[in-house]
């Protein structure tokens, strides 16, 4: 009986994926559709209305829709039907030489092309590619690029609400598994405990005890799984048409913060050695020293920066290359196309699941490793 | 243009890297086949740090976009 | 530079290390530290279970040296014992055979003498009774010889003749 068993429940996983396939490709298909309607003016301000119905019948470009979809934006955009927006208005917050400005996004229309200013506390607002400038008070109804200005913006844009999702699947996750250790004592692992058990294991034993050293690791743990498990969830969910979705590993400001974060608990725990291999590198001649000082106090700098590049431009890549698959249905104006682009974003999806957790690993793998670094002893010197 | 002849560019560099060190990693799999998770997880590190430099590449393109 | 995706917004970092802190601050406190001190408990006790096995293998290991070195001495008693017995029991059964002979002696030899005795009782009373009756013979025959006033004479004469008086 086992084996046909075995079968049936193959059977039963293979239509399962099949049903999973299929879901994802409409949901990819529905993802791109949303943004086909919408147009984008390469160049900042000075736009006339025509210039939207005048770029109708050209050759579909896919990069402004691409952009759109791995940048930032005011508001969570689902899909277009019958030429109207359907998407979540975000709140936005300004910070103005007037004091705070607050705003729901839907107060622009679905403007993005700084056609719809909204009024606010006598200032005037407009939305630009997903950016929003304040018009000066002497702009003209057609403006010019010299009429803006750029207001702090701490909206809370999509990235941000993505990122405010993940940290409270973040809480229930790992509170769910802390309650589990609470409640049952250290016993052998059930249910959620038992699977992130194994990953904060594999982070602790394979990261942090290998690179930063017996003695100090338990120090830097709460900072590696922090970022490990922040990186790897947001990864996970940016994959998600719709409910993730937001490209927010990908997002240049959010690694730069995580890798300042790196950068700065590197350097606060470096020790005596530490800074003497950087400032006064032992055992080389003295003009090799002076020589190599400018090199190490770069390299200070450069290492959380790669960290930055890497994180942002892997996870960007991915998604741009996902959207670019799918855009080639558009390009070629063929439903045949989605034969090729479907499966072939499926396949880069699979793969991209794997470079989630590998960015992730390597993200806190380096760190580790720079840490480790500042706070190793050097006996043999 | 120029961004696709660049990230091109870095595509070349990353896939001989890569190809190198999968390359390597089969041939020490092969000759210590008992090291091979050892060896598969320096592979996969060293990759990503020979990926990353490629997309330092990429994303040169991009600003250039 | 002018590509938006290369331009970090000052928004998005603010949020980020806002929220980044306070996850990192509330996770260290209330699911890392529990997590890894229950992982490290649990580690702890597997170590000590296994400490503790292997300390039980060896006490067992001793234990069933200590079990043989005892059965050896068992067996090595019981052989003794054994031996001993074999011994006694063969002392037993020669006592009992030596006992038994000279029994046997002093019964054949008391019975030789109790024959011995019988004999001699026997042959006395025979020689009695011969006795006996030689004199009831003699009687018989002297009252038949003397019966006679005659004979009587005949025998006083006889025995006066053979007198001689000196």
């Amino acid at each position: 009986m086992q084996p046909i068993l075995r079968g049936g429940k193959l059977r039963l996983m293979l239509k399962n994926n099949f049903i999973k396939t299929l879901v994802f490709s409409i949901l990819s298909l529905i993802f791109v559709c949303s943004t086909q309607a919408q147009d984008y003016v390469e160049i900042t301000p000075k736009h006339d209305e025509n210039h939207k119905t005048e770029s109708g019948d050209e050759k579909y470009d896919p990069i402004p829709a691409i952009m759109s979809h791995v940048a930032d934006a005011h508001d969570w955009h689902f899909f277009d039907y019958n030429e109207h927006s359907y998407s979540m208005p975000l709140p936005v917050i300004l910070w103005t030489e007037k004091g705070l400005v607050t705003f729901m996004s839907s107060a622009f229309h679905h403007d993005n092309l700084g056609h719809h200013a909204v009024e606010k506390n006598g200032m005037r607002f407009i939305k630009f590619n997903d950016r929003i400038y304040q018009l000066k008070d002497n702009a003209p109804v057609e403006y010019d690029i010299e009429y803006v200005t750029k207001p702090l913006d701490l909206s809370i844009t999509k990235n941000i609400f993505a990122m405010l999702m993940s940290v409270a699947l973040l809480f229930f996750v790992f509170l769910k598994t802390a309650n589990f250790y609470k409640k049952n004592g250290a016993v052998a692992p059930k249910g959620i405990a038992s699977f992130m058990e194994a990953l904060i294991v594999f982070v602790r034993d394979d990261i942090a005890r290998v690179n930063i050293g017996e003695k100090k690791y338990m120090k830097f743990m709460p900072y590696l799984l922090t970022i490990f498990f922040f990186i790897w969830f947001n990864n996970m969910l940016g994959l998600i048409p719709w409910i993730g979705g937001a490209n927010l590993t990908g997002n240049i400001a959010v690694t730069l913060v995580l890798s300042a974060f790196t950068l700065v608990i590197t350097n606060i725990n470096g020790n005596k050695a530490y800074w003497g291999h950087i400032f006064w590198m032992p055992g080389a001649p003295a003009p090799v020293k002076i020589l190599l000082l400018p090199i190490e106090l770069v390299g200070v700098l450069t290492k959380p920066f790669a960290l930055m590049i890497r994180l942002f431009a892997n996870i960007t890549a991915g998604h741009i290359v996902v959207l670019s698959l799918i855009s080639l249905i558009f390009i070629f104006k063929s439903i045949a196309m989605s034969a090729v682009a479907v499966p072939f974003a499926l396949f880069i999806s699979v793969l991209e699941l794997l470079v989630a957790f590998l960015q992730a690993y390597v993200f806190t793998l380096l760190s580790a490793l720079f840490i480790g670094t500042a706070v190793a002893e050097h006996e043999h010197h | 243009m120029y961004a696709a002849i660049g990230a091109g560019l870095s595509v070349i560099g990353a896939g001989i890297g890569i190809g190198r060190i999968g390359g390597s990693a089969m041939d020490a799999i092969a000759r210590q086949p008992e090291a091979t998770a050892k060896i598969q997880t320096v592979m996969i590190i060293a990759a990503a740090l020979v990926e990353g430099v490629a997309l330092f590449g990429v994303v040169v393109s991009l600003m250039g976009l | 530079m002018n590509n938006p995706l290369v331009t970090p917004e000052l928004g998005l970092i603010v949020w980020t290390t806002l929220v980044f802190c306070i996850l990192f601050f509330l996770l260290a406190k209330f699911a890392w530290k529990p997590i890894l001190k229950a992982v490290k408990d649990r580690e702890a006790s597997i170590e000590d279970a296994l400490g503790l096995a292997e300390q039980t293998r060896k006490e067992m290991v001793a234990l069933s040296a200590n079990n043989e070195a005892l059965l050896n001495k068992a067996r090595e008693e019981r052989d003794e014992m054994l031996k001993d017995a074999r011994t006694v029991k063969d002392k037993m059964i020669n006592d009992a055979k030596a006992i038994a002979n000279t029994e046997a002696e002093r019964i054949i030899s008391s019975a030789k003498e109790a024959i011995q005795n019988e004999k001699l009782a026997a042959i006395t009373d025979l020689k009695n009774q011969v006795a006996t009756l030689s004199i009831e013979i003699a009687e018989k025959i002297l009252k038949q010889e003397l019966a006679t006033a005659e004979k009587q004479r005949s025998l006083i004469d006889s025995a006066v003749g053979e007198i001689n008086l000196n």
